[in-house]
């Protein structure tokens, strides 16, 4: 199977009226393969947010593209006109539920009418019975209770609000969906619907890749495919999901998975660790290796004065570390 | 476990909170029981709108209950009213919420917040004495005093926040701490070491403390005991090896089929 999109180097930084550079995404290669579940981990400020707006396309000043590609079917989109973009890949090709998109439904609006601008946005010609005929035979087959049509969003739990938006969100059929922290405001039940909802969303072919970006790694172990780990606006390790769970190899995600806190016995008796220091400011992200100051393996005369390549340490497994190699060319 | 006693600290007894009338009415509360013993920690576990932050506002005393009772110390509190027996129980009982953005005053340097927390300590003691004791509970959360003590709260992250209401809670050294979901807005990687702190405020000082949650993870690390809540109600207590490893209540059972956990995979 192929990709569906392919970040080539991609960078996209925040500029200050100070002028200063806010180096939020700093050199990201990625793909995303078709039919898999991509999971983006990282810690608040890794740039995991402004990698996914820069992926569907909704940059905003003061956030600006720096350099670098997003391919799609052989084409750089990065350079498409807003038109071109606006018709045919936005919600089409590539689809996002931004975080906290629970509160982007519009207060005043009931949801039909919410769903009936949206299609008519992209099919002026489609007439009011048709799109809410439409957006019915999609509720319908995610079981989703029809009445949510007509409800205002303050009738709704937070987790159908979330489930309604992402439903929406793929009314279109895209190809690629990014979800952004979509379960984080969610109690844990709540939580596994949304992602069963995704589930479905997969099975029945409506979308066929699925970007999931969160600071939880135990949601990503029970359905993602592959996982990146972000750190400092950089991927620092990337492979199977089974592979980073249970066999992490650079240092930053073995620490993000030592702290992990779940219900499971043996849990209780072990002392849980956070991850010393905070993480880097990215106005002036650390020398080298970003993770530098605050990695238990840190070499003095390496890790800060050069950047470890993402190299291929086991099949499919990528690992940006001196540890498992890359000085001076070697690997 | 080694700093539990058996002495009793607070009791409720057939808490009840109903919110409007009539039609509406909803039982936020409804007929919960439970005790807490000195330096013992335990959780209050459900989903939202289980009823678990009405209920920790009722212990703080910050809404008075429709009935029942609470009893603090062998001394029923639930009727207190005048501000300086308030006072004397909020030295004793005190609280971290889950918003570290929305517990302080925008315009106080750090300095000015802890300085304020002397307010509630009883022996009156020298400037230099109250500079000396909030540099040491900064550091015994981990900040540096030099680094904070004249930032502004907007200055700091969500984590270093909450390490701040920590150092006030060391400054007032209260018996029982209500922490409402303490770490919900704290990256899990910065989590565990809230958690650690909070569980050393036993160690160290035999402080009781009452979690307020929906993460189990965090309940099971830090507690002794776990109440499952579940519309106002409890529906299931005990010893927390025990309720996680073996539930009784149904609700309990799908709440912890719901947690993602490493070793478990999901049915999706």
């Amino acid at each position: 199977m192929g990709n569906l999109l392919t970040a080539v180097d991609l960078r996209a930084y925040y500029k200050t009226v100070q002028g200063e550079e806010i180096k939020a995404v700093d050199g990201v290669s990625l793909e995303v393969k078709e039919g898999e579940v991509l999971g983006i981990a990282g810690e608040s400020g890794c740039g995991k947010s402004t990698l996914a707006s820069v992926l569907a396309f909704t940059v905003i000043p003061p956030l600006y593209v720096i350099g670098g590609e997003v391919r799609a079917n052989g084409t750089n989109i990065l350079t498409l006109d807003k038109e071109t973009l606006r018709r045919e890949i936005k919600g089409r090709y590539i689809s996002i539920v931004p975080q906290g998109a629970m509160n982007s439904l519009n207060p005043t609006l009931r949801i039909k009418n919410f769903v009936i601008d949206v299609l008519k946005e992209h099919f002026p010609e489609m007439s009011k019975e048709e799109a809410l005929q439409r957006a019915r035979e999609r509720f319908e087959a995610l079981s989703l209770p029809l009445r949510i049509l007509d409800a205002y969003p303050h009738q709704l739990s937070g987790g159908m609000k979330q489930r309604t938006v992402t439903v929406i969100s793929t009314l279109l059929n895209p190809k690629v969906l990014i979800a952004d922290e979509p379960t984080s405001a969610l109690d844990v039940s709540s939580q596994k619907i949304v992602i069963k909802l995704l589930v479905e969303l997969l099975r029945r072919q409506i979308i066929k890749s699925v970007v999931f970006i969160t600071h939880e790694l135990p949601l990503l172990r029970h359905f993602a495919d592959r996982i990146a780990v972000m750190y400092a606006g950089r991927i620092v390790e990337v492979g199977p999901m089974e592979s980073i769970i249970f066999d992490p190899m650079h240092p930053y995600s073995k620490l993000l998975m030592s702290s992990v806190l779940v219900p499971e016995s043996g849990i209780k008796s072990k002392k849980i660790e956070a991850i010393p220091g905070v993480p880097p400011n990215l106005k002036n992200p650390p020398s080298g290796c970003r993770f530098h100051p605050r990695c238990p393996s840190y070499i003095d005369g390496l890790c800060n004065t050069a950047v470890p390549p993402l190299l291929e340490i086991k099949k499919d497994h990528r690992v940006s570390c001196f540890l498992y190699g890359g000085k001076d060319g070697e690997s | 476990m080694e700093r539990v006693n058996n002495k009793e600290l607070l009791r409720v007894e057939n808490l009840t909170r109903v919110f409007g009338s009539g039609k509406s009415q909803v039982k936020a509360v409804d007929d919960v029981s439970f005790s807490i013993k000195e330096g013992e920690i335990v959780t209050l576990l459900g989903e939202s709108g289980s009823g678990k932050t009405t209920t920790a506002r009722l212990i703080l005393k910050l809404l008075p209950p429709t009935s029942g009772k609470i009893i603090f110390r062998g001394r029923d509190i639930t009727h207190l009213s005048s501000r300086k027996e308030l006072l004397n129980y909020w030295r004793e009982v005190q609280a971290i919420f889950q918003d570290p953005f929305a517990s302080f005053n925008i315009f106080y340097s750090i300095r000015r917040v802890l300085s304020n927390a002397f307010r509630l300590v009883t022996n009156s003691i020298s400037n230099e004495e109250k500079e000396k004791l909030i540099r040491e509970s900064l550091l015994s959360v981990g900040l540096n005093p030099d680094e904070v003590l004249n930032k502004r709260p907007y200055e700091l992250s969500g984590g270093q926040k909450q390490r701040i209401m920590l150092a006030r809670v060391l400054i007032i050294k209260p018996k029982l701490l209500i922490a409402d979901e303490p770490t919900s807005m704290i990256d899990a990687s910065s989590r565990a070491g809230i958690l650690n702190l909070l569980l050393d405020l036993r160690k160290n000082y035999g402080m009781s403390i009452m979690f307020i949650t929906h993460d189990i993870g965090l309940a099971y690390y830090t507690s002794d005991r776990l109440f499952i809540m579940n519309n106002g109600k409890i529906v299931e207590s005990g010893d927390a090896e025990e309720i996680i490893t073996n539930p009784k209540n149904p609700y309990t059972k799908k709440l912890l089929e719901d947690v993602p956990v490493i070793h478990r995979k999901w049915e999706l």
